[in-house]
């Protein structure tokens, strides 16, 4: 089975705007989750640049897809959606 | 901590940092407002107008503007920042009082009563009015009705009641506010009398509407960086989990933003445990029934001066760890400029009298970090010469300022025995305890105060 990698953007802006509350996103997790999801802190993923900046924390979801104002809530909902739609 | 309001503030501190760095700030300031809150946008007040004027106001803070000072509302942001003439440096750009409240962001909250909802079932029971020391509980209609005129907002009745039917309203500013000094005036809008105002920030954290604001240096720190002036990042030992990473992380990080020279204040916590700790000894052998209190919170000094002058001479007279921090860097380059950066807003009252030249908050730090793409995580640790001592980098915390002295007593003098007493946070109750102490009706020799509960890691102006 795929797992759903999430990519946290850590950099400094994203950290300010709430980046800092995901960090111990994978314990937040499910249990059952557990080895379905790959969680992994970024460096600035660059997606703040200009007028942009009010979308932060910026999340990658499997290399494409990005989630704008991520808080764990709004994370962990997508991530099922993802879970589930590879089932 | 991060809340709708913080970040806003976050995201303004932001976006002057990058526009700065740009060369556009004076052009974009006033264009900000707007951008952040287009026509058809969704506002977080009223509507995108009025949160155009609020974000106007919290520029104006931004660039250490007082909104009180306000007396042409017509005058744009870029007006006032070249007034400020950043190029100069001559002007003291540390303000008087580092707090300002901006009043249409005020939501005028109804004074604090006591009231019952509909949540209230009418019980035969009615531990309510049974409770009540003033009788001032009647049931109209199976409801219950309190009379606010008897009601002396005591509370029992809301403990007594098993349906959480009883509530008291409150007005955060005021209720956070240990010594009175924030209060509505005529027109229903807070206002801080600074007479009596201690700086303690509590105001600025309990706003649920930020409108009490910071008077930041954010943008002087800027210019006095592209004018070239050596400034020394001052890191408060509250900076532990302020931000990814090691605080030896964290140190190289403002480096690359364009300190000149960084350093942790810890360093100059070890000078205060030295000084205090003989400062003490030497008070109890002149008198040994009196007693010491700290001095390095400086909301705490503040209060004493303010409001408690019986204490004043018991306040110790050693220098706080950033006034130390402060001498280190001067001894090391006399023509470096000191920036402390903290969670306190306090501190800037004290770096004001102790000839700091700037203050910043860890959130102003972050901007600046964000705005330079500084990844505290991807940094090197910074070569430091040696860390700082673990009961100095302790001193962010309640008890640790205690600890350190003590540890330094016993060292000197085997068997050394401190009575010591720690008030953990100021509010009003802890306020008549420490007269208690004052009084010497309770038993104390070594006071240590700390306006913020757990100490400066829980500062209004933390990140976290």
């Amino acid at each position: 089975m795929e797992k759903v990698k999430v990519e946290i953007c850590c950099g400094t802006a994203c950290y300010l705007l709430g980046a800092a509350n995901m960090m111990d996103l994978e314990d937040q997790l499910p249990a059952e989750w557990r080895g379905r999801v790959e969680v992994e802190a970024r460096t600035c993923l660059e997606l703040c640049e200009k007028e942009n900046l009010g979308g932060a924390p910026y999340v990658r979801i499997n290399d494409t897809e990005i989630m704008a104002q991520a808080t764990p809530e709004k994370l962990t909902a997508r991530i099922g959606e993802l879970l589930t739609e590879a089932e | 901590m991060l809340n709708g309001s913080t970040f806003i503030r976050r995201e303004l501190m932001i976006r002057i940092v990058r526009a700065f760095d740009d060369g556009t700030l004076e052009k974009e300031l006033d264009q900000i407002p707007i951008k952040l809150r287009p026509k058809n946008s969704v506002a977080s007040g009223c509507c995108v107008y009025h949160d155009r004027a609020i974000f106007k106001y919290r520029l104006m803070a931004l660039l250490g503007v007082s909104v009180e000072d306000e007396t042409d509302e017509a005058k744009s942001l870029a007006a006032y920042y070249a007034e400020k003439a950043w190029g100069g440096g001559a002007n003291d750009t540390r303000p008087k009082t580092p707090l300002s409240v901006c009043g249409p962001a005020c939501s005028g909250c109804p004074d604090a009563k006591v009231v019952s909802t509909p949540n209230c079932r009418g019980c035969i029971a009615r531990p309510c009015v049974y409770n009540c020391p003033k009788k001032a509980i009647s049931i109209v209609g199976g409801q219950s009705v309190i009379d606010q005129s008897l009601c002396i907002k005591c509370g029992k009745c809301i403990t007594a009641c098993p349906y959480h039917a009883i509530v008291k309203t409150s007005v955060p500013c005021e209720d956070a506010c240990p010594v009175g000094a924030i209060r509505k005036n005529d027109q229903g809008v807070a206002e801080i009398d600074f007479e009596k105002c201690i700086f303690c920030g509590k105001c600025f954290a309990a706003c649920p509407f930020a409108a009490v604001m910071e008077r930041s240096q954010l943008v002087d720190v800027l210019a006095a960086m592209k004018r070239g002036e050596k400034l020394v990042a001052m890191i408060a030992p509250a900076a532990e989990k302020q931000f990814p990473g090691k605080i030896e992380q964290l140190l190289s990080a403002c480096a690359k933003a364009g300190f000149a020279d960084v350093m942790e204040v810890a360093l100059g916590a070890e000078k205060t445990t030295e000084h205090e700790t003989a400062e003490f000894i030497e008070r109890m052998e002149k008198d040994q029934k009196t007693f010491m209190t700290t001095s390095c919170c400086p909301a705490w000094v503040n209060l004493v001066g303010k409001h408690m002058p019986d204490l004043v001479n018991h306040v110790s007279l050693t220098p706080s760890p950033m006034v130390y921090a402060h001498e280190i860097a001067k001894k090391k380059d006399p023509s470096a400029k000191t920036v402390f950066i903290g969670p306190c807003v306090a501190k800037r009252s004290e770096a004001r009298r102790k000839d700091v030249d700037y203050v910043l908050s860890f959130e102003e730090l972050g901007a600046i970090l964000a705005g330079r793409k500084i990844d505290v995580i991807a940094c090197e640790p910074w070569p430091v010469e040696r860390p700082a001592n673990p009961t100095a980098r302790n001193y962010a915390r309640s008890c640790g300022v205690t600890d350190a002295v003590l540890a330094e007593a016993t060292a000197k003098i085997p068997g050394f025995k401190l009575d010591a007493k720690q008030i953990n946070g100021i509010d009003r109750k802890t306020c008549a305890m420490v007269k208690l102490y004052a009084a010497g009706k309770l038993p104390v020799n070594f006071l240590e105060v700390m306006a913020c509960p757990g100490g400066c890691l829980n500062g209004p102006c933390s990140l976290t």
